[in-house]
């Protein structure tokens, strides 16, 4: 048996034991992405339909435009070409488009804040979407608009979370999960602007797996 | 379902940790530095929803999918099972999606390089939901194995992909189902990835003879456990 250090057994009258993460592999495209680039069957793929895609700001959608783009590297300084980035985020008046948001604030009907990209041959993946508007935090507090990304790959034997924030930002001093990265390791965690794009806002943010620079994950 | 209970940690033993030498590739595509433990916020509680809409009938029999006409050319199976809460709570209207490769072991995949043919009658990937008790059943050609270039003679143990997100953004799983008895698994880096090895046999189908349909499948189940809440709901998001 590992000797492993474990959380605290749960109280449950059953207590089942998690499945085990497993990696992406490559060859994920097929099953999680259905565009026509990977997969040249017309009754499955959905280019239009799908919620699995890397345009999450639709015509209708309220706030300001952003693109993200950005490269995702490993420990030789190598980019990644079979990686998947999926984000989840609130609409800019600061709310998911989920039930256990209460807060009150507006619901956008154009915007579920959900997306998925993959990475091509040069490790370069793309998102367009709102900026987010800030949410709640623990004890009332407010969070900063973050973007909440989850990154898979071949050879990451499961996916690690982290978070985009936006460069520049006053409301970053106050942010509890900010708070809790050590200084030095912050920037990793900033999309930085750089520029303008059909109307959207550019944001550069790479995202280092491993080494120099490592962008920091969080256990959550 | 307006209370805001907290996820319980992920289970250490059960996940494999990011470096895993045996898994050739994780050697530079794993963190160095310990991820960051934060408390779940509202960022982590809600996740994305797929609805029924995603899901066409023809999404759960990757056998015909296709939609050749032809039938996908292998052992046709049923694999059911049931997705559920570390505290047995069955997950309802749960999108799993799913991806294989075919019956000589080649995947759809432009990347795949191997010399093994493809079938024109075989995409390789499937959606399904669970329904009101968590259950869900697709139908699918066992995959076989493959040589991939990890070590000298390396080869994947037969599995199927599955994706999943559960009922919120920290409930994620991205994992793989293995097929039981089979001699590949202890030799195979990405299985042994999991370093438990109780919690590995929770990657393994087991045959069921009751999910077998007569003169048409055979039937394996395999159960997903997502991680379970706290006891005590949180005061407001």
């Amino acid at each position: 048996m590992s000797a492993a250090p474990r959380r605290t057994r749960p109280n449950y009258d059953v207590y089942l034991r998690q499945t085990p993460g497993q990696t992406l592999g490559p060859f994920f495209h097929q099953g999680l992405l259905r565009t026509k680039a990977v997969f040249q069957v017309p009754g499955l793929c959905r280019d239009d339909a799908d919620v699995f895609h890397h345009q999450l700001a639709k015509p209708d959608t309220f706030g300001e435009r952003i693109a993200i783009e950005g490269v995702v590297s490993d420990g030789l300084g190598q980019p990644i070409p079979d990686a998947l980035l999926e984000i989840w985020q609130a609409n800019a008046y600061g709310r998911y488009h989920h039930p256990l948001d209460t807060s009150g604030r507006e619901i956008d009907p154009a915007f579920d804040g959900y997306g998925r990209a993959a990475t091509d041959a040069r490790g370069a993946y793309s998102f367009v979407s709102v900026k987010p508007g800030p949410v709640g935090g623990p004890g009332g507090s407010v969070q900063a608009p973050h973007i909440n990304l989850v990154l898979g790959a071949r050879g990451m034997t499961r996916h690690a979370f982290t978070r985009i924030y936006f460069e520049g930002d006053a409301q970053h001093e106050r942010d509890a999960v900010l708070a809790l990265v050590p200084e030095a390791r912050r920037a990793t965690l900033l999309a930085r602007p750089s520029g303008q794009r059909d109307g959207a806002t550019l944001y550069r943010f790479d995202i280092r797996v491993q080494g120099e620079q490592e962008t920091v994950f969080f256990a959550i | 379902m307006s209370k805001l209970s907290r996820f319980q940690a992920l289970d250490a033993e059960a996940h494999p940790p990011y470096a895993s030498p045996r898994y050739v590739s994780s050697v530079f595509r794993s963190p160095h530095e310990a991820p960051i433990p934060i408390r779940q916020t509202l960022s982590e509680l809600t996740g994305p929803s797929f609805g029924p809409s995603l899901v066409r009938p023809e999404d759960v029999d990757l056998t015909t999918n296709a939609g050749t006409g032809s039938p996908a050319i292998g052992e046709r199976i049923i694999v059911s099972g049931r997705v559920l809460e570390e505290d047995g709570r069955p997950l309802p209207n749960t999108l799993l999606e799913i991806w294989q490769c075919n019956a000589a072991g080649r995947y759809n995949h432009a990347s795949d390089v191997h010399d093994a043919p493809l079938d024109p009658n075989f995409l390789g990937a499937g959606r399904v939901l669970t329904d009101a008790d968590g259950c869900y059943r697709f139908t699918t050609i066992r995959p076989g194995a493959y040589p991939w270039r990890n070590h000298y003679n390396a080869w994947r143990p037969a599995h199927i992909h599955f994706s999943l997100f559960g009922p919120a953004y920290a409930s994620r799983l991205v994992t793989q189902m293995y097929f039981p008895g089979d001699p590949l698994l202890e030799l195979d880096g990405i299985f042994m990835s999991v370093t438990n090895a109780e919690a590995r046999q929770r990657l393994v189908a087991r045959f069921d003879h009751a999910t077998s349909r007569p003169h048409y499948a055979l039937g394996y189940r395999w159960d997903i456990v997502l991680r379970g809440r706290e006891e005590t709901p949180l005061e407001g998001p």
